[in-house]
C-alpha cells in the first residue's frame, strides 16, 4: 500500500511537467504575446520589459527558469494583474472556487445518492422513472442556460435571492451558483448509484447475505450500499476535471471572483504566467485526488489490494 | 465489469457496460487475396482496410438478423423511440427551415430590417404594433433579426461540430485502441499508460488555452480549430472500448485463419477486427456527440468557440443571457433547444446501448 501510494507521489511530478510544457509551447507558438495587445508600447519600453521578464533570452534560457522556480512552488508575477504574484492570486481565489466546488459536490452527493438508491430499490416504478427523466435532464441541460434560468426566476421574477455577487461562505448568494453547478453531478450520481445497485442487487454475495437471514435494511446498508457506491466513487476522478470546467462557467455568469473566471481573464489577456501557474496547480489537485480516490478503493471494497 | 474493479488504478469507467463481442461472431471473411497487393505501404493499407470494411460490415449486417434483433428492441423502447423522432425533427429542421422560413416570412438569420423603426427586440408572437403575429414565433433579437431563424442555423453549426468531432475522436480511438489491442504486450501496456496519463489531465483548460491563442482569425478557421480540438480530447474512451472489444476477439479462429493465409497485421486490424467492434463503438459515438456539443457550446459560450457571423446554439445562448433580464427569449429559446436536442440524444444512446448490448439488456 505505501509502496503503491510513493510510486504514484513520484508519478505526479513529471504529469506535472508535461502540463506546463504543453500549455508553454502552445502559449510560445502562437503568434503575439502579452505586449502586443490594445495599447502602443513604444520600442523602447518594449524592450526595457522584455528585459526585465528576461524575455529577451532565448527560449531554452527562459523554459529552464520558469521550469526551475515551478519546481521551487513560485509561479512568477502576473503580468495582467500587476504587482501581484501568481501565488497571490492563487492564495485569494482558490477559497472562492473551492467553497462552490466542494458545496456543490456534497449535495449532488447527498441528493444524487438518495435518488440513485430510491430508484434502483424500486425498479421500473414511478419514482425510478421520474428521478432518471430528471437525471437526463440534468445532464443536457448546459448550466449556462440553467444558472441564467434560475436567475431569471429566483431574483428576476420572484425577488428571492441575489443575482450575482460573493459574500463569503455562509450566505444566501451561493445558493444559485451551487445549485447551477451541482446539477450536472447529481444527475451523474444518481445515474451512477442506480446501475451500480442493481448490479449488485443481483450478485452472489448478496444473495448470501439475505440466505443467511440477515434483516433487509442491514442487506441494503452493509453490502449492496458498499459495492453499489463503486462506480461513484470513481466518477471522483473525472468530476473533479469536470467541476473545473463548470466553475469557468458558474463564476463567469455569477460574476464570483473565483480560480476560473481568472483563468479565463488571464487567457484573455495572454498573462502566461498566471496560465501556467493555474495550469500547473489544478493539475496537481486533480492528480493528488485521483491518488485518494484510487486509495479509498482499498478501503471500500475489501477484494482490492494494492 | 469484474475484472474491472479488480483494476481501479487502470480503469475508472464503470459507467461503460462491459461489452460482450456482438452475438455470434459474423462469418469469418476469409476471402482468396487474389488482386490483393501484399505489399503495400501501411497508409494505403489502411486508408484501402478502412474502406472495404466499411462495404463488409454492411454485407455482415444484412447477413445475421443482430442489426434487426436491435432495431426491434430499439423500437419497443419508448423513451428511445422518441429520442429518434425529436432529433430527426431537429436534424431535419435545421437542414431545410431556413430555406423554407425565408420563403415563407421573408426573413433569413442575417436579414436586418431596413426600417429603423424595427431593428430591435420583439417578443416572441409579437408584431412591431404590440399585436399578435405569426411573424417571429421565437421574437427578434436587438437588431431585428429573427430569433427562429437563427436558432435553425445555429442548429446546423452545433450539430456540424457534433458530428465532425466525434468522427475526429473516432478516427483517433479506433486506430490507437485497436492497434493496442491486437499488439498487446509492452506496447499496449505503453499506449494504455499514455490514455490514463491524458485522462488525468485538465483537459478543457488546454483547449481554452489553444482556442484563447490561436483562434480568431477567421470564423472558418475557428471551426476547424474546434473540430480537431474537441476530436483530440474526447477520443480517450473510445480507445478504451475498442482495445477491450478486440482483445476479447483477437484469439478467434477467424483471425488465426487470417494470419495463416498471409494477411498484413495492418489488413487484419482494419479489415477483420474493427468492423466486429462497430456495435459499441456506434453506441458510444452516439453518446459522444451530445457531449461534444455540450463543450462547444461551453467554449461559445466563453467567446472562444464559434464566432459570428456563424452562429451555434451555443454562442446565440452566450448573446442571450446579456440582454437576460429584458430580453429573456433571447436566452430561453436557443437554450431551450439545445437542451431538448441533448435531451433527445442521450436518451437515443442509452436506448441504443440497451438495445446493442445483450449484458444491460437483462437489467
Amino acid at each position: 500500500m505505501l509502496n503503491f501510494i510513493i510510486r504514484r507521489l513520484v508519478v505526479i511530478f513529471p504529469m506535472v511537467l508535461i502540463v506546463v510544457t504543453l500549455t508553454w509551447g502552445l502559449i510560445r507558438l502562437a503568434p503575439g504575446n502579452f505586449y502586443t495587445g490594445e495599447k502602443r508600447i513604444p520600442p523602447a519600453i518594449q524592450e526595457n520589459i522584455k528585459r526585465k521578464y528576461g524575455l529577451d533570452k532565448p527560449w531554452y534560457v527562459q523554459y529552464g527558469r520558469m521550469m526551475g522556480s515551478i519546481v521551487r512552488g513560485d509561479f512568477g508575477t502576473s503580468l495582467s494583474y500587476p504587482g501581484q504574484s501568481v501565488n497571490q492570486i492563487l492564495a485569494r481565489t482558490l477559497p472562492v472556487s473551492a467553497t462552490l466546488g466542494l458545496m456543490a459536490y456534497l449535495l449532488a452527493l447527498t441528493i444524487g445518492l438518495v435518488a440513485g438508491t430510491l430508484a434502483a430499490l424500486k425498479q421500473n416504478s414511478r419514482w425510478d422513472y421520474a428521478s432518471m427523466g430528471l437525471a437526463m435532464l440534468g445532464i443536457s441541460m448546459p448550466n449556462f442556460v440553467l444558472g441564467p434560468l434560475l436567475v431569471l426566476i429566483f431574483s428576476l421574477t420572484l425577488y428571492w435571492l441575489p443575482p450575482a455577487r460573493w459574500e463569503g461562505f455562509p450566505s444566501w448568494s451561493m445558493v444559485l451558483p451551487v445549485l447551477t453547478l451541482s446539477a450536472i453531478y447529481m444527475a451523474y450520481i444518481a445515474r451512477l448509484t442506480r446501475s451500480g445497485m442493481l448490479e449488485v442487487l443481483r450478485s452472489d454475495y448478496v444473495r448470501t447475505a439475505r440466505a443467511k437471514g440477515l434483516r433487509e435494511r442491514d442487506v441494503i446498508l452493509r453490502h449492496v450500499m458498499r459495492g453499489g457506491i463503486m462506480p461513484v466513487v470513481s466518477f471522483t476522478g473525472p468530476a473533479l476535471a469536470l467541476l473545473i470546467t463548470g466553475t469557468v462557467v458558474v463564476e463567469r455568469i455569477f460574476a464570483l471572483p473565483g480560480l476560473g473566471n481568472y483563468f479565463l481573464n488571464a487567457n484573455l489577456a495572454r498573462d502566461e504566467p498566471l496560465i501556467i501557474g493555474i495550469v500547473a496547480f489544478i493539475s496537481i489537485v486533480i492528480l493528488v485526488f485521483n491518488l485518494l480516490v484510487d486509495i479509498s478503493y482499498a478501503f471500500i471494497d475489501p477484494r482490492i489490494r494494492y | 465489469m469484474k475484472d474491472q474493479s479488480s483494476r481501479p488504478g487502470n480503469e475508472r469507467e464503470h459507467t461503460e457496460p462491459a461489452f460482450t463481442p456482438l452475438g455470434t461472431p459474423p462469418e469469418p471473411p476469409v476471402r482468396s487475396r487474389q488482386g490483393d497487393i501484399i505489399h503495400t505501404s501501411p497508409e494505403l493499407a489502411v486508408g484501402e482496410g478502412d474502406v472495404r470494411s466499411a462495404e463488409s460490415g454492411a454485407e455482415i449486417v444484412a447477413g445475421t438478423s443482430l442489426w434487426r434483433d436491435a432495431w426491434r428492441r430499439l423500437l419497443k423502447n419508448k423513451l428511445a423511440v422518441f429520442g429518434m423522432i425529436v432529433v430527426c425533427l431537429i436534424l431535419l429542421s435545421s437542414l431545410i427551415g431556413p430555406y423554407i422560413l425565408t420563403w415563407v416570412t421573408g426573413y433569413s438569420y442575417s436579414t436586418i430590417p431596413q426600417d429603423a423603426a424595427l431593428t430591435k427586440a420583439f417578443p416572441p408572437f409579437t408584431a412591431p404594433n404590440g399585436a399578435f403575429s405569426w411573424t417571429h414565433p421565437m421574437g427578434t433579437d436587438d437588431s431585428g433579426r429573427d430569433v427562429l431563424a437563427r436558432v435553425l442555423i445555429g442548429g446546423r453549426i452545433s450539430m456540424m461540430v457534433g458530428l465532425i468531432s466525434t468522427f475526429v475522436s473516432l478516427m483517433i480511438g479506433i486506430t490507437f485502441g485497436s492497434v493496442a489491442g491486437y499488439l498487446g504486450g509492452r506496447v499496449d501496456n505503453l499506449m494504455m499508460r499514455v490514455v490514463d496519463v491524458l485522462y488525468a489531465l485538465p483537459y478543457m483548460m488546454i483547449v481554452i488555452v489553444l482556442l484563447a491563442f490561436f483562434g480568431g482569425r477567421s470564423p472558418l478557421g475557428q471551426l476547424v480549430l474546434l473540430f480537431i480540438a474537441l476530436g483530440a480530447v474526447s477520443w480517450l474512451t473510445m480507445a478504451r472500448i475498442v482495445r477491450g472489444q478486440i482483445i476479447s476477439l483477437k484469439n478467434q479462429e477467424f483471425v488465426l485463419a487470417a494470419r495463416a493465409t498471409g494477411v498484413s497485421t495492418t489488413k487484419i486490424i482494419f479489415r477483420h477486427l474493427v468492423p466486429n467492434t462497430l456495435g459499441p463503438v456506434i453506441v458510444y459515438a452516439t453518446l459522444t456527440i451530445p457531449s461534444v456539443m455540450l463543450q462547444e457550446a461551453f467554449l461559445s459560450f466563453l467567446g472562444l468557440g464559434v464566432q459570428a457571423p456563424l452562429a451555434s446554439w451555443g454562442s446565440l445562448s452566450s448573446e442571450g443571457i446579456r440582454t437576460l433580464a429584458i430580453y429573456p427569449w433571447l436566452l430561453i429559446f436557443p437554450g431551450v433547444t439545445m437542451a431538448l436536442a441533448l435531451f433527445s440524444m442521450n436518451f437515443l444512446g442509452d436506448g441504443l446501448r440497451d438495445a446493442l448490448d445483450p449484458q444491460t439488456r437483462k437489467v
